[in-house]
């Protein structure tokens, strides 16, 4: 579904990625895996178009994402729930779900992806009059998916979803990856938390100073042993 | 003592219908600034334009009122839009003072233009508007057909900032620019209708002060400074601070020349605004921190 090949990107002249190649097939759940720094954000921020690779290409589902314009890459079916949420905070719940559907093809199918978003968040839509910066942490996450839902996407990316979140609430954002992958969608997700990302997704990558260091099934990646000393502490 | 009431309530009234016609110039200039985070000091002088348009269409070419009005309105809108394009798009990423210095000098162009293509002269519609009579008090309907389009004006921009795909846009966009393309929005158009409707509100407020006041080249000097003190003093960018400020500032213009003349309302105004300066810098509402 998703082809990244030797993508180099970064910020000025500070270079965060090195040759990057990453493949999502459709309906697989992938996990990024590495430290702080490692270019985990910055190869979200590729594929979603928020920033423009120096090299490589990356396609989708047969387009070329490079071509398409960042405000059009959302039609292709990518949407992205960014580092932080970034929720608009002086807007209510509904207003925020409103603008992940802002894109005409969305639009025609509001209420029905509506009632789909509130149907997995119950709590959205007692709170759909709420300003979104006045919820809580896990609050705002869910309203941040949902939002990335509201466009329909085929893929889904997800950026530290745990991040500042309770341990209990983690469990609870890592069991909606799990009920949205059931439902057909593919995800890739960058995580810190790899413990627990390992457990969610069927495959992921080790990305370390801009570069792909490992890549396999989770649970050949759980069973490695550097790994294991270094993300587990075990 | 009773006529004195009487009077006070008079100056009440038009302080009011003042304070419409300057909180739907303050609104242009605060949705300009809130979204784009430009500071349109020509803003007065797309007024200015406008009610050139007016004269122009009204009294040259003999367009109904009511015809000419929302051509009027369209032609401030596109001038709007064509600030933006020729002038602010290429300055997005310059320093402010950059920004600043570029509209001003649009402001000194639209003048000496002003002057140029429609000379010095004061110019009117030559509509006397009738009085109003209520017991011993006089309001000018010009003063209450401004207030009320005025308010329908605001009616309508909210309106359309609260229940359109564009309009939720605008507002999110003043919030987190940054992530605006993983909505699928173009900010590029979003600032674009911006500036359409910010120009759109500035040729409603000319259609409505013509009704007041003669155009000259210079005439945005009556309202820019003005508009501009009460964005500031209901803090730039905020929309509900910058309403209130107007009544406000309608209020100390109006009831300050009642006391004595009409110019000493404007120095009682200005006075207040440097006042406020100091005890609520970031604007009326600003909580403080």
């Amino acid at each position: 579904m998703l082809e990244l090949r030797s993508i180099d990107a970064g910020y000025g002249r500070f270079q965060a990625l090195f040759g990057v190649d990453l493949d999502v097939k459709a309906g697989e759940a992938v996990g990024v895996i590495g430290p702080n720094g490692a270019g985990k954000t910055t190869l979200m921020r590729v594929i979603s178009g928020l920033i423009r690779p120096t090299r490589g290409s990356i396609s989708m589902q047969g387009t070329d994402v490079l071509a398409t314009a960042p405000h059009r890459i959302v039609s292709l079916g990518i949407a992205h729930v960014p580092e932080n949420r970034r929720l608009f905070p002086r807007l209510s719940v509904e207003d925020n779900l409103r603008m992940g559907a802002f894109m005409p093809e969305a639009r025609a199918r509001y209420r029905e992806r509506m009632d789909f978003v509130f149907d997995l968040f119950p709590r959205m839509k007692e709170r759909r009059n709420q300003l979104a910066g006045t919820m809580s942490g896990g609050e705002q996450q869910m309203c941040a998916i949902g939002r990335a839902l509201m466009s329909d996407p085929k893929l889904l990316l997800l950026d530290e979803p745990s991040a500042g979140l309770a341990p209990v609430v983690v469990q609870q954002v890592f069991e909606l990856v799990k009920r949205i992958r059931a439902g057909g969608l593919t995800v890739l997700i960058v995580e810190q938390n790899v413990q627990q990302v390992l457990q969610a997704v069927d495959r992921a990558y080790l990305l370390e100073a801009g570069s792909i260091r490992a890549s396999g099934a989770s649970a050949d990646l759980l069973a490695n042993d550097s790994i294991r000393q270094a993300y587990l502490g075990v | 003592m009773e006529i004195f009431d009487i009077y006070l309530l008079e100056a009440l009234v038009n302080g009011i219908l003042l304070g419409g016609v300057l909180a739907l110039l303050a609104l242009g200039l605060n949705l300009i600034f809130g979204v784009i985070d430009v500071t349109w000091i020509c803003y007065a002088e797309l007024v200015m334009i406008g009610m050139y348009g007016m004269y122009y269409l009204f009294s040259v070419y003999g367009l109904p009122y009511w015809v000419a009005a929302p051509m009027c309105i369209l032609l401030v809108a596109a001038l709007g839009a064509a600030l933006h394009f020729l002038v602010i798009a290429p300055l997005l990423g310059a320093p402010p003072i950059n920004q600043l210095l570029a509209t001003g000098g649009v402001l000194f162009v639209l003048q000496s233009f002003a002057t140029v293509a429609f000379g010095i002269d004061f110019r009117n519609l030559g509509i006397r508007l009738p009085v109003l009579a209520l017991g011993e008090m006089h309001f000018s309907y010009a003063r209450l057909l401004a207030f009320i389009a005025a308010l329908i004006g605001m009616v309508v921009v909210y309106l359309f900032m609260t229940r359109t795909y564009t309009g939720t846009a605008i507002r999110a966009i003043a919030q987190d620019r940054q992530i605006m393309a993983l909505m699928g929005v173009d900010t590029k158009k979003i600032y674009l209708v911006t500036s359409a409707l910010g120009g759109g509100l500035a040729g409603l407020a000319a259609c409505l002060l013509v009704l007041q006041y003669d155009v000259h080249p210079f005439v945005g000097l009556s309202f820019g400074p003005i508009t501009f003190l009460i964005c500031v003093l209901g803090g730039l960018g905020n929309f509900v601070g910058g309403f209130v400020a107007a009544f406000l500032f309608a209020e100390i213009i109006s009831l300050g020349g009642l006391f004595s003349d009409l110019e000493w309302g404007y120095v009682l105004a200005f006075a207040f605004f440097i006042v406020m300066m100091f005890i609520r810098p970031a604007g009326l509402l600003a909580k403080r921190s």
